[in-house]
């Protein structure tokens, strides 16, 4: 492998990838939230906020996967892999780090689950589908700890961007929610 | 098991009555005249060698068909349910439908003729546990039936104990899969088959429910043969059945009728009209209205009955008089089941409501000869969309009132409402007491 | 092979992302629920009715290969 495993190229892939994840992420709440909120218009149908959110969030873990991959390697910190599950199975940079391994459980909870929704029965997936409220803000506060970019005024601009769009979204469907009554 | 014995007296000649061949005016029996006049449980047969199983054999060679309204052979029913290990037995005596009492005067009067058959059931079946479900509200009944129980335990009747519960009130909630999901300690609301209770009800386990009427024919039928059952009714529909007559009759009340016995006789044998009718309700509030020279004459079977569109039911007869309102008794007791559903399903859930809405405006408003039309477009909107059959039996009872009261609605839609309408309901339509209608 | 399509009435709430996948058999009622025009699905629309089961927000669409019917 020419690739520099411990030179600065690894550390920007997982910054780069880190912020993608982030963002999919975001994109996945938003859209998740927008099928429960069942929004629809003359151009944009339902099965398109449905088939987008799957979509996005399955992206999710390919980029998520860089993020860890790139990071395990990097030889500049050792940071094993049983770390990328394993909350706080490294001291780098501890607490932060090891949220990021919290994310990493709650999304795979959330995404097998999904996968398996027919034999896991509608009541019980739904119930454990609400971890994805948990995951994305662990997530967010991951980047912020652990982030060398969180000083950089685009990459903080982009992190307020997704808290921002999210809890409007949240807003919007607590409202719509509210005015429509459970059902 | 039980003591085997001949019976006292040998079963009355004469074809009826049957079930309530022991009873006197006002009577409520007690065991020892229930023994005396039906003569005792025999769980083995006469002589004491008959197999549980064969039980199911003799009531499907009677022909008897279930009581609660669906009429599905008994029979195939406790065969369905037998021989896939523990089962249990339900015996529903919720009796959900308003203009119903045969449930209650069995259960009042005659106890111990369904908790007979609730054992012979349980017998048959191999059942390990048996629940008798009556309305919760009923404190009375609760209280008369756990007296009996303990009386029979005392007299070493009932191998498996009988568990008296309380189930709400709502009219769906009576339904067979609602009561299994509330004794397994859910909402007393339907499910969505399948599984199907004789696979897997109560705890997971075969569950056979039985109307308490069925179940009491199933313990004279234990005793007196299926020859002696079909020696009543028609072949094809052989046996007796309670019928509860109200509405414009001179005595109104539960009586024992012969299956195949004219509409028009159950009338008279309630003491005839109090006036001049222009329909019977038939079947309750999930049957349907038939014009009173229609329905004179059609022979109280599930297959007659709906060869005139119409349905026999939990044989609930009620009679309108010429000066009521067929639109408006339709329309009010369409609004209270409405109400009545479980709220499970869209179509129903939204449709209900729209339906007893248009009902109630062609019945009390109309005069604006678009209401006819808005009742027809919601029926298909409805039938068939639901998970049980309570949009059914509503969508039924409304293109029966449309039909039979044709003259009137078009009558309403151009002119508004007639003179009926102001006349006392003569339909029950119970109200909600003390949370009846909750779920669990 | 046919394949059979029918909602489960409890589940659906009426999302209507099933009329958008398979406008030739399903349309919804005033109120938003699904009415399918046929229970049979045609051989061509298949793999349209696949997608629309698999997208439905509360599974309550549900397909089936047709089956010799139980006794």
């Amino acid at each position: 492998m020419s690739m520099a495993l411990n030179g600065p190229g690894l550390w920007y892939a997982t910054r780069a990838t880190g912020l993608v994840t982030l963002l999919l992420l975001t994109a996945g709440m938003l859209l998740g939230i927008i099928t429960a909120g069942r929004f629809a218009s003359e151009n944009w149908p339902r099965f398109l906020t449905v088939g987008l959110h799957r979509n996005i969030t399955l992206l999710v873990l390919v980029f998520l996967t860089l993020h860890v991959g790139t990071t395990v390697v990097d030889t500049y910190t050792s940071i094993p892999a049983t770390a990328a599950v394993i909350p706080f199975a490294s001291s780098y940079k501890a607490p932060w780090l090891g949220l990021g391994a919290v994310a990493v459980d709650l999304l795979i909870a959330v995404l097998v689950t999904s996968l398996l929704r027919g034999r896991l029965g509608l009541r019980a997936w739904r119930r454990l589908h609400w971890l994805a409220y948990a995951c994305w803000p662990v997530a967010l506060i991951h980047g912020l700890g652990t982030g060398t970019d969180r000083r950089t005024l685009w990459v903080f601009a982009a992190t307020l961007g997704c808290v921002a769009v999210v809890a409007a979204a949240a807003t919007w469907r607590l409202a719509t929610a509210s005015r429509a009554g459970t059902r | 098991m039980t003591v085997i014995a001949p019976p006292s007296s040998p079963p009355r000649s004469a074809v009826l009555p049957r079930l309530l061949a022991g009873l006197g005016h006002q009577e409520v029996l007690g065991l020892t005249e229930h023994e005396r006049r039906y003569g005792l449980l025999w769980l083995r047969g006469p002589s004491g060698r008959r197999r549980p199983e064969r039980l199911i054999d003799i009531v499907e060679a009677s022909g008897l068909t279930g009581r609660g309204g669906a009429g599905f052979p008994t029979g195939s029913k406790m065969r369905s349910v037998a021989g896939r290990g523990e089962a249990v037995v339900v015996a529903n005596g919720a009796e959900g439908e308003p203009a119903s009492a045969k449930d209650r005067l069995l259960l009042t009067r005659l106890p111990h003729l369904v908790l007979d058959g609730i054992t012979l059931a349980a017998d048959a079946v191999a059942a390990t546990e048996a629940y008798l479900c009556v309305h919760r509200r009923e404190h009375d009944l609760v209280d008369s039936l756990t007296a009996a129980v303990a009386e029979r335990r005392t007299a070493g009747l009932d191998p498996v104990p009988i568990q008296i519960t309380g189930s709400p009130g709502r009219y769906v909630s009576s339904e067979q899969s609602s009561i299994v999901q509330y004794l397994n300690g859910g909402p007393a609301k339907p499910t969505f088959s399948p599984p199907r209770p004789h696979e897997s009800g109560v705890q997971g386990r075969p569950t056979l429910v039985n109307n308490v009427e069925t179940l009491a024919h199933v313990a004279l039928i234990a005793r007196h043969g299926d020859r002696w059952f079909r020696g009543a009714g028609l072949s094809s529909a052989p046996g007796s059945m309670l019928v509860t007559v109200g509405g414009a009759v001179r005595w109104p009340g539960v009586y024992e009728i012969e299956l195949g016995t004219g509409a028009g006789e159950v009338i008279m044998l309630a003491g005839g009209p109090a006036e001049d009718l222009q329909a019977l309700l038939i079947g309750g509030y999930f049957g349907a209205w038939l014009p009173a020279p229609v329905a004179w004459p059609v022979p109280m079977t599930q297959a007659s009955m709906r060869g005139v569109g119409g349905a026999l039911g939990a044989g609930i007869v009620i009679a309108l008089p010429g000066s009521s309102c067929g639109l408006a008794e339709t329309a009010r007791v369409i609004r209270y089941l409405a109400g009545q559903g479980a709220g499970q399903c869209g179509p129903c859930l939204m449709g209900l409501p729209a339906l007893a809405g248009a009902v109630a405006d062609l019945a009390f408003q109309g005069g604006r000869g678009r209401t006819v039309n808005a009742v027809a477009t919601l029926i298909p909107l409805i039938e068939g969309r639901g998970a049980c059959r309570h949009p059914d039996g509503v969508t039924q009872l409304a293109r029966s009132a449309m039909r039979t009261f044709i003259g009137d609605a078009r009558w309403h839609d151009h002119r508004g409402p007639c003179d009926g309408v102001r006349r006392a309901p003569l339909l029950p339509v119970p109200g909600d007491e003390e949370g009846d209608w909750d779920w669990v | 092979m046919s394949h059979q399509l029918r909602v489960n009435p409890i589940a659906c709430s009426g999302h209507g992302v099933c009329a958008e996948l398979l406008p030739e058999i399903i349309e919804l009622d005033p109120w938003g629920y699904p009415i399918l025009r046929s229970a049979t699905v045609p051989p061509a629309l298949v793999t349209h009715a696949q997608r629309a089961a698999a997208t439905c927000p509360t599974l309550a669409l549900i397909l089936q290969k047709a089956q010799r019917r139980r006794s």
